[in-house]
């Protein structure tokens, strides 16, 4: 199959625009693993992404400041489960902008469809709240700030799954 | 975001990451990773097109219920395009992967923060 190798690409890419560092990706070997051990129809589900984007109060007004990495102490927001598709507004820089144009909420942040899905009795139910957390370039503080606060937030609400769309 | 779910999956939650570049997630150790060969911006599916988002996050939703190991990519067979045109481009002088607009705002921001630093610490 072919895909891009966005790994080699955004070396290949930076470098050609005279940048002599490039983003350090993260690499392990070893990776942590825990089977679910229920059905998923008994389970409270999460979503986390790191989509960026705007919630809008009824007037179609942004209800937060934009937000951009490495401007924030705490990167980690929450999306209420049951918020609305048409009041988020995406702010994503991160996309293929010539492809997709991020109009469609459920492309990148599924609210709509996990909703569906708990109507449907896929899930058990959705957790109170859904995180989105900024990409960051050190992976000490994704790792330990902002990992470990949705693990406390997650662990708090019960949470057994987490669905997770990185943009 | 794999690093986030390394760290949900070590704290006991299961995850499955859905991702756009799988060699990225590939990289980190991700736990479980659905692979979806559209463009940046789509990891759940083809905008504008629910029942293709229904059946991406279904596949995650199989790999959580049967994966007996840590690691596992499923490759899902949705094309884009019937063109690989846009695999080519991107990230290319053709089409620059950040906007003169894009970077601008980014600017502007920083200066903002900077701002801020500098009063909370007087």
């Amino acid at each position: 199959m072919d895909y891009i190798r966005y790994i080699e690409k955004t070396h290949e890419y930076y470098r050609s625009l005279g940048y002599d560092k490039t983003y350090n990706y993260a690499y392990n070997e070893d990776i942590p693993f825990v089977p679910l051990n229920k059905p998923l129809s008994k389970c409270r589900v999460t979503l986390v992404t790191t989509a960026s984007f705007l919630l809008l109060g009824e007037e179609g007004l942004p209800l937060e400041e934009p937000r951009m990495i490495g401007t924030n102490e705490m990167e980690v927001f929450t999306t209420p489960s049951d918020w609305p598709a048409d009041r988020i507004l995406s702010t994503s820089e991160d996309h293929d902008r010539y492809q997709t144009d991020m109009t469609d909420v459920n492309a990148y942040f599924p609210i709509t469809r996990m909703q569906e899905f708990l109507k449907e009795g896929v899930f058990g139910s959705l957790s109170r709240n859904y995180y989105r957390a900024l990409p960051n370039y050190s992976h000490r503080k994704t790792t330990e700030v902002d990992g470990t606060e949705i693990l406390r937030q997650c662990r708090e609400d019960n949470v057994d799954v987490a669905l997770l769309t990185p943009v | 975001m794999s690093l986030v779910a390394r760290v949900l999956e070590a704290g006991g939650i299961p995850t499955v990451t859905y991702t756009n570049a799988r060699d990225i997630a590939a990289s980190a150790g991700n736990p479980r990773q659905i692979f979806l060969n559209y463009p940046l911006g789509n990891p759940a599916g083809r905008p504008h097109d629910p029942e293709n988002q229904r059946m991406v996050l279904r596949a995650g939703l199989k790999l959580l219920e049967n994966a007996e190991r840590p690691g596992i990519i499923i490759d899902l067979p949705y094309t884009w395009s019937d063109s690989p045109d846009w695999m080519e481009k991107f990230m290319t002088n053709e089409q620059p992967f950040i906007s003169e607009d894009a970077e601008a705002r980014r600017q502007k921001l920083l200066q903002k923060a900077r701002e801020q630093k500098a009063r909370q610490i007087h």
